[in-house]
């Protein structure tokens, strides 16, 4: 194992799957010379051409609709959109063409392309550049979901998600392309299944269950909360669609508590499905109710202020736990 | 200004200086960490919003793209409330809430300041269609960039605007580079102004360096819609001195490009227009300079000592009528 940045974790997992098949390509804007608007694809296309590594203008659904054409026809696109808020110029590709064709075809058209980038709220960007678009895409038939969190999780998920022989969309955590993690080195083949969730942390009195973003959100309050005796087991669900049910039930079992945090928003989001199951299925495992964390039910505001008090925080997060554990 | 006046064209070229001194300032002050998020300077493309004011009614309608700042300070939008948006404070012209890439001036006629690449666009035939429908005489000027020619809602706005016959101009600011892409890498065309012939739209290109050029080709253009409501696009030939936005280093380029159209800049050439033809002197340029500088240092202080928006209204611009569902 070494420590590499999330950024170079993905940027492995492109370079392995563009050497292993040579119908994988990578299209996206500023991919090739600019080598990447946040440098995911750096010296891909020293590496591997300009046949293999393709600049497109700006025209998203454009070019997401010609992946889902080249993979009716046996190529295995990696699509990337410079951030999932431009994902929704092409939401017809990536909702109606990508994921209905198999079964729109009677089975005729798997569609295996992934669609990748990094979504979620940065750093005031405002409203039309802070979608987090996990819960949008996961309530789509057809399609898989993930959002890694770690290095070793995104490189994993992605060779994973480029492998898969349906549209699957790797949600990158655009403000953890710079934080670092322990990786197995290049000459091991990394895979982590999708649908697999990952306890980070063990604990006895709580359950966090977290992905992206909110993972190390969770990390950092699960560490305070030991100072006050509170135990968190945070659960990164790594995948939202397939969703890991037994790491939940599992974890949910031991605690009896649940805590939530997502990022995105409270109507519809991924935890209202989480609390769903949970109750539905584990209904006497729970003490006290779910609560989820997320961000307010508003357009992100650019002032930082407010921004702040739109995301979930450390403090909403503590009180919360504070709140399932009667404390 | 009312119909048939002409602009004075030394009052432009302060608007020009104005904006220049702005985006310095707001460049500097992101540095200094008091603006958040994307910000995109206009440095170089002044001439094109100078010009393209200079033309048209303070009531005929702007809506332009995210690099915006100039087309709020040549609407009127005080350097004040442009400034205390980037910092997002509640006395901005979005209240804080939209940043640099989404300006908005209602009462100036500015509707924006829209982030998301061609989205715009469309909305631009949108209010087109409504001065049509209420038989206004007012034009609407969509200003976007040479990347944007290349979205479907372009192309299907362009089609609308043209089946409709919609009191609209088009003006692609061409500065030759969408980021790090340049035009040669992203159009299949030649020109750019030959997308509109496509949809049957009179088109032009001009040199946007040159603001009376820019401002005699709008002003013929729109004299002409407002006789009789059509759509028009123009292709403006401009260039930004600096990256795409502040964590751009722009190393896709030359600097003897970049030294070439600065040898070729807006202001320097009104100027030396102006002081040729004895409208303008040495004393009254740097009296104006001056005064621009003066004007965004104080726009820089009004936005320090301005209140954040309050916690409280978090929820107070979802919904119109404040609905909290
Ligand atoms: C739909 C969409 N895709 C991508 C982006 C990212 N992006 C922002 S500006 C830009 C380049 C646009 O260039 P151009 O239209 O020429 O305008 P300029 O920046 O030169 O003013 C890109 C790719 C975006 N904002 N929206
Ligand atoms: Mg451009």
């Amino acid at each position: 194992m070494r420590e590499i940045t999330y950024r170079q974790a993905l940027n492995e997992a492109l370079a392995e799957e563009l050497e292993r098949d040579p119908n994988v390509f990578l299209m996206g804007e500023e991919v090739a010379e600019y080598q990447g608007a946040y440098k995911v694809s750096q010296g891909l296309l020293q590496r591997f051409g300009p046949r293999r590594i393709i600049d497109t203008p700006i025209s998203e659904n454009g070019f997401a609709g010609l992946g889902v054409g080249a993979a009716m026809v046996g190529l295995r696109p990696i699509i990337e959109f410079m951030t999932f808020s431009f994902s929704l110029v092409a939401f017809d590709q990536v909702v109606n063409n990508a994921p209905n064709m198999f079964t729109m075809s009677g089975g005729q058209f798997n569609i295996p392309i992934t669609f990748r980038g990094p979504n979620g709220p940065a750093h005031q960007l405002g409203a039309t550049h802070s979608h987090a678009t996990e819960n949008f895409y996961a309530s789509v038939p057809g399609l898989k979901v993930c959002t890694p969190a770690t290095p070793r999780d995104a490189k994993g998920l992605l060779k994973t998600a480029v492998r898969d022989d349906n549209p699957v969309l790797v949600l990158e955590a655009e403000l953890l392309y710079s934080s670092k993690g322990m990786v197995e080195p290049p000459d091991e083949e990394l895979l982590i299944p999708l649908g697999k969730a990952d306890v980070k942390r063990e604990g006895s009195d709580v359950s966090i269950i977290c992905y992206a973003q909110t993972v190390p959100l969770a990390l950092k309050v699960a560490a305070q909360l030991e100072e006050e005796d509170i135990s968190a087991e945070i659960v990164d669900l790594r995948s939202i669609k397939p969703l890991d049910e037994k790491a939940i039930f599992d974890s949910v079992t031991k605690t009896h508590r649940v805590v939530i945090v997502e990022q995105d928003h409270p109507f519809c989001g991924v935890g209202a499905e989480v609390c769903y199951r949970i109750q539905k299925n584990i209904f006497d495992a729970l003490d006290a109710p779910i609560i989820r964390v997320s961000q307010e039910d508003v357009p992100m505001p650019y002032n930082e202020r407010l921004e702040h008090a739109v995301l979930p925080n450390a403090e909403k997060l503590i009180a919360a736990v504070k709140q399932v554990c009667y404390a | 200004m009312q119909p048939g006046e002409q602009r004075d064209e030394v009052e432009m070229l302060s608007l020009m200086l104005l904006i220049r001194r702005f985006e310095e300032r707001a460049s500097q002050q992101y540095q200094a960490q008091k603006i958040g998020g994307f910000c995109h300077l206009y440095i170089g493309q002044e001439a094109v919003v100078a010009g393209a004011v200079a033309a048209v009614r303070d009531d005929d309608y702007i809506i332009t793209a995210y690099r915006d700042h100039a087309h709020a300070l040549a609407r009127g939008t005080s350097a004040d409330a442009c400034m205390a948006e980037l910092f997002g404070k509640e006395t901005g012209c979005s209240r804080g809430l939209g940043g640099s890439m989404h300006f908005f001036d209602r009462k100036n006629h500015m509707y924006g300041g829209h982030a998301i690449v061609a989205a715009h666009v469309p909305l631009a035939v949108g209010m087109a269609f409504a001065i049509k429908y209420r038989g206004e005489d007012r034009v609407t000027l969509c200003f976007f960039g040479d990347g944007a020619i290349n979205q479907g809602a372009f192309h299907e706005a362009l089609n609308l605007a043209a089946l409709y016959k919609l009191p609209i101009v088009f003006i692609c600011e061409n500065n030759l580079f969408a980021m790090g892409t340049s035009v040669k890498r992203s159009t299949s065309l030649k020109q750019i102004v030959d997308r509109a012939e496509g949809y049957d739209i009179p088109g032009e290109i001009v040199d946007g360096m040159n603001f009376r050029e820019v401002r005699d080709e709008i002003a013929e253009i729109v004299d002409s819609i407002r006789k009789e409501p059509h759509p028009a696009f123009l292709e403006v030939r401009t260039y930004r001195y600096r990256g795409h936005s502040m964590s751009d280093p722009a190393s896709y380029r030359t600097k003897k490009e970049l030294e070439k159209y600065r040898l070729d800049d807006p202001i320097t050439r009104l100027r030396a227009q102006l002081t040729r033809e004895g409208k303008l002197t040495n004393e009254q340029f740097d009296r104006l300079d001056k005064q621009a500088k003066e004007t965004v240092l104080a726009a820089v202080k009004f936005a320090e000592q301005s209140p954040q928006p309050p916690l409280e209204k978090l929820y107070d611009y979802t919904y119109a009528d404040g609905a909290k569902p």
